[in-house]
């Protein structure tokens, strides 16, 4: 009988389940994987390196292209850390609307999640549901700040504009005919607010398709349940944050322990799971999703009563109106001081976390008094949980790692950065 | 399963009180200071002790700090001043997270130029790994007693610390595929270093 050795596997890092670009060399021992070593960085830009050259505003950017499936979460992180360092505080409509946006990109994370996830263990239908519901999100995306994905729609002291009052349409052309877009169209009659709300009275029942599809099913259940199971202590000791932890059974969620913005106001569940496997990480997503729908709604009820101004009028830090920079000499000024120098923050160091869909995304500045940061860290949560993979799959079969992977919610953009 | 959250108000309110004390006791023990600034805390450590603090601020009962949210290095090298409050170069930063009891911690030890070089903490937070391995890569700094301190976002063979303050924005070499070579070579950058806006101190901001 021939000797049987270990042999030495790469994967990626051009491979579908890889999520991007990573690239893994793992050691099996037949189908047994013994060690993982990832080899991450492929898609590492600079971006910590690249924000100590730009003013602070011009950043707001990169902060979208970080994790790229929940870009306002991060740009939330970016200017909550911002305004604490000036100790400008938003105006609270402004801070409903962040926190609307916050939710919406969890949801639209949560989705391309489950689909992608999905698609990666075998259940293919899924990712065709959840990106019909993810396509109604870009939208309002799209109608609100003018970008399907990369929003750069909020600012130190409170987001670049108020929630627009016509949601754009359907029109008429070759491909699709006037009953078509009428019906299409039917649910793009009112506001964005509007168009919001009727996504929120329909989603709870697209949840449970999902769920219709995934949660009861033995396949399913075979490729997660007991697959990659983390114990409390051990996901604490690996720096887990978000789902994974709260998959393990902590309680723990940055938007009802250290609360920001108007989180307190609002009423919402913290699903944990029990075994800290998989299938608890899917339910506790899942869960997620429904409980992100209803911090939506109230915000919706709160944001149709209270208008009101949605930017800081410190313009210092916010562009004046441009009906005033006609006539104001002083308007001009702060107009034409802000675009070319920016403004400058006091010194000292500032840390702020929010919870993004993904787990603690943290912002760490350093000011020197600049209108620069002198050193910007990015905390990616992804980060933490790439790391842990080794741990996580040693002793599973190789069709776990990608299992594990999809569990992990990995995105290249914030582990790189 | 155990759910390891802060339970009750009040009972927080004690905790917290208790851990203040015992972590100005425990900085004064390991000759740290503790700065509060912007509602966070901060405690300076000389690197020789920055290890033992560490663990004793895992270890302790009335501290707790089961998490390492984060780990990074800072460059130091030509700050405007505002910063220098510290001779050396480097800096390496620690954030703490405590969950039972609902906390957060900087940890900051200062590292000389010449010789970079700290205690590794992969001991005491497993996920310390990578991210000693991300300062390293990207600052020079030594982890001593890191199982395995290689390279971890720049390319294969790459040459230098690109966060440092003395390496250039647009680095020192670029890659293209060369046809008769048959390979990707890599050149000395073509691109000229510009600012696009200046870097601008303005008096009442560090006032």
């Amino acid at each position: 009988m021939s000797e049987i050795r270990n042999y030495t596997m790469n994967f990626g890092p051009q491979h579908p389940a890889a999520h991007g670009v990573l690239r893994l060399v793992m050691e099996m021992d037949g189908e047994v994987v013994e060690r993982i070593d990832p080899h991450i960085g492929l898609l590492h830009r600079g971006t910590e390196k690249l924000a100590e050259s730009k003013p602070y505003n011009h950043s707001i950017g990169y902060m979208d292209r970080l994790d790229y499936v929940s870009m306002m979460c991060n740009e939330h992180a970016y200017v909550l850390a911002i305004e604490k360092l000036l100790g400008v505080v938003p105006p609270i409509r402004a801070q409903y609307i962040r926190v609307m946006f916050s939710e919406i990109t969890r949801i639209r994370n949560h989705l391309l999640w489950i689909a992608a996830h999905g698609l990666d263990i075998g259940a293919m239908a899924v990712f065709l549901y959840a990106f019909r519901e993810r396509e109604d999100l870009c939208d309002v995306y799209e109608a609100t700040s003018g970008a399907r994905l990369h929003a750069a729609y909020f600012r130190p002291g409170g987001v670049y504009r108020d929630l627009p009052d016509r949601m754009p349409q359907y029109e008429v052309s070759r491909v699709h005919s006037e009953d078509e877009v009428r019906q299409k169209n039917i649910n793009r009659e009112g506001s964005v607010l509007d168009f919001i709300e009727s996504f929120v009275e329909r989603f709870p029942g697209c949840v449970d398709e999902y769920e219709n599809l995934l949660t009861d099913n033995r396949i399913w259940k075979q490729r997660t349940v007991d697959i990659g199971i983390v114990t409390p202590e051990r996901a604490m000791q690996l720096g887990f944050t978000g789902p994974m932890l709260r998959g393990s059974g902590v309680e723990w969620d940055l938007r009802r322990k250290q609360p920001y913005e108007i989180y307190p106001e609002l009423e919402f569940d913290i699903p944990v799971g029990v075994t800290g496997d998989c299938y608890d990480r899917y339910l506790v997503r899942v869960e997620e999703m429904r409980q992100s729908n209803h911090v939506v709604r109230q915000c919706i009820d709160w944001l149709r009563q209270n208008p009101g101004p949605v930017m800081t009028d410190d313009h210092k830090l916010a562009p004046p109106e441009r009906s005033d920079m006609k006539e104001d000499m002083e308007s001009l000024i702060h107009h034409f001081k802000l675009f070319t120098e920016g403004y400058s923050t006091p010194p000292g160091q500032v840390y702020q976390a929010v919870e993004a869909p993904k787990g603690e995304f943290g912002i760490y500045l350093v000011s020197d008094g600049a209108n620069k940061p002198f050193r910007l860290k990015i905390r990616a949560p992804g980060f933490a949980h790439l790391a842990s993979l080794d741990e996580m799959a040693r002793g599973h079969m190789l069709a776990d790692v990608v299992a594990i992977i999809g569990t992990q919610d990995i995105v290249f953009g914030e582990v790189d950065r | 399963m155990t759910t390891l959250s802060p339970a009750d108000q009040s009972d927080r309110e004690d905790q917290k009180r208790s851990g203040e004390d015992v972590l100005t006791a425990l900085a004064t023990s390991f000759g740290a200071t503790v700065i509060s600034d912007f509602h966070e805390r901060t405690l300076i450590v000389d690197r020789g002790e920055a290890f033992a603090l560490l663990r004793s601020l895992w270890d302790s009962s009335a501290t707790r700090f089961e998490q390492l949210i984060d780990l990074c290095g800072v460059d130091y090298a030509n700050d405007s001043g505002a910063l220098r409050g510290h001779p050396e170069r480097f800096a390496v930063v620690y954030h703490l997270l405590s969950v039972s009891r609902n906390d957060r911690l900087r940890v900051v030890a200062y590292l000389p130029e010449d010789n970079p070089r700290i205690k590794s903490v992969v001991g005491i937070w497993a996920c310390a790994n990578w991210y000693e391995r991300e300062a390293f890569d990207l600052f020079g700094i030594l982890f001593d007693g890191h199982p395995d301190l290689r390279r971890l976002l720049t390319d294969y063979g790459f040459i230098g610390h690109p966060m440092r303050k003395d390496f250039p924005l647009s680095g020192h070499v670029e890659m293209r595929f060369d046809e008769k070579k048959g390979r990707v070579v890599y050149e000395p950058v073509s691109i000229d270093p510009r600012v696009t806006v200046p870097r601008v101190i303005r008096q009442e901001s560090t006032e």
